[in-house]
């Protein structure tokens, strides 16, 4: 069988884009081989762990069990952007550093991302709506208290509650 | 890289099953969460794939004219449970299929594939039997509709012939019109695990709110498919609402299902947790209908 290939048009953190990559790739074969974009992570590869999630027209998809030719047409971010014009990191990345829910650092662009996605909806969530939504990331290292913490103080300060905030 | 032989995507339903025509080794591919992890477990490897993801037309819910709630079988699962026609309806299907997996996997998760694959822990497959579903399929002679019942041929093995595809699936008026239902998953974990049994129950009371004129429930994981408990609808169906009914109606699916041992749980603990949920589910749909059960 000779080898098939796709060119795939796509906008990736805001920049249009356009590459003929293999169709047997993954979404995350392409951000990572392709864009270089190495915060999406390979870790299970087969949609259980979370650490390749980027999002996809807003929702958040696990790219390692998506095919890089369904790109075509999408508008896909990943960690990279988040980062404001002179590569300032965001709320939610300066939110996961202080309250420690990074330690080995492997899930965290696939978190984040998901808090993302929590985040552009710009309402409040309950504790366990978070939590839920949350659910699709597994942490080996620091546990999940304090990804929560992360989350939904910048939730709050997002809403403009910073004495709840605080309070978290 | 996935060990795909080659990948056809399909533009339209008519292109799709020329596709399949044209390959008839090829498998479909929905949304991918189960048949791309298969692939990367080596179960699929090496198959051609036929991409149906692009096919819009396949998404979305809607009315039919005579009123059935028509699901395409592209519509993700938190598509589903945002949706407001599901909402208004069925809303005890959007709330199924917000336990499939975790937030990601319910945003490429489709109720075609989780249909389509024939396995009996599917968490929208037991609300399905509940509320009468029906599967539409098109392929090179035309389409046709069949019951949800009659589609689950054995475990992983459902009635698509070749050139076939799931286009929708339906759920008539008669079949909605009145009721009200809950699911239970019973399963470890709160996320990314499938159930141990799932159960669906739903009801249609009388005007008063005191007769159960009508009682369905399905079951995932109590045997090889999803399946009804007919014994048990016919022991509460015209029934009043009362605690003994509820309980002789739950007993009764003993009669009905026929779970397994597996390394999940025993089929000793599938048989007691069936009671259980039958119980429960039975209960919660009465209150979500308007009546009251005297404890």
């Amino acid at each position: 069988m000779s080898r098939q290939y796709k060119v795939v048009s796509c906008t990736i953190n805001g920049k249009k884009v356009e590459k003929t990559v293999d169709v047997r790739a993954s979404l995350t074969d392409m951000l990572r081989d392709d864009y270089r974009l190495t915060s999406v992570k390979k870790g299970c590869e087969v949609g259980e762990c979370g650490a390749c999630n980027v999002l996809i027209d807003g929702e958040c998809f696990n790219s390692c069990i998506y095919l890089a030719v369904w790109a075509q047409g999408k508008e896909i971010l990943t960690l990279e952007g988040l980062a404001g014009p002179n590569g300032e990191i965001s709320d939610i990345q300066q939110a996961f550093i202080d309250e420690a829910a990074v330690q080995c650092g492997f899930c965290t662009p696939g978190f984040i991302m998901s808090a993302v996605e929590i985040l552009e909806a710009k309402r409040e969530f309950s504790d366990d709506e978070i939590r839920k939504l949350m659910s699709g990331h597994l942490c080996r290292c620091t546990g999940y208290e304090n990804i929560f913490r992360a989350v939904k103080k910048t939730m709050l300060r997002r809403l403009g509650k910073e004495r709840e905030a605080e309070e978290v | 890289m996935y060990d795909i032989k080659a990948l056809y995507e399909a533009e339209s339903v008519e292109h799709a099953i020329r596709l399949l025509t044209e390959h008839p080794e090829a498998q479909i591919i929905a949304g991918g969460s189960d048949v791309l992890v298969q692939m990367r477990e080596g179960k699929r490897a090496g198959k051609e794939l036929v991409s149906i993801y692009g096919i819009d037309a396949m998404r979305g819910v809607r009315y039919e004219e005579d009123g059935a709630i028509r699901i395409g079988s592209l519509t993700s699962f938190s598509h589903i449970t945002k949706d407001p026609i599901i909402k208004k309806h069925i809303n005890v299907l959007g709330e199924a299929v917000d336990m499939v997996g975790g937030p990601q996997i319910r945003n490429i998760g489709t109720i075609g594939g989780n249909t389509c694959n024939g396995v009996t822990s599917a968490d929208s497959a037991s609300t399905l039997f509940a509320w009468d579903a029906i599967v539409e399929i098109t392929g090179p002679k035309g389409g046709r509709r069949i019951p949800i019942h009659d589609f689950y041929i054995s475990a992983g093995k459902v009635d698509l012939r070749p050139g076939e595809l799931q286009t929708a699936i339906l759920i008539p008026k008669i079949a909605y019109e009145g009721y009200r239902g809950h699911y239970i998953k019973y399963a470890m974990r709160n996320a990314m695990d499938i159930a141990t049994t799932g159960c669906s129950v739903n009801v249609r009371l009388s005007a008063d709110k005191k007769i159960m004129e009508d009682v369905r429930i399905a079951y995932g994981v109590a045997g090889p498919v999803p399946m009804r408990a007919l014994s048990a609808e016919g022991r509460a169906k015209g029934t009043p609402v009362a605690k003994e009914n509820i309980q002789t109606f739950a007993q009764a699916v003993l009669e009905d299902i026929n779970p397994r041992d597996s390394w999940r749980a025993s089929r000793a603990f599938r048989r007691h947790i069936a009671v259980v949920l039958a119980e429960r589910a039975l209960k919660e749909s009465i209150r979500l209908a308007g009546g009251e059960v005297n404890e």
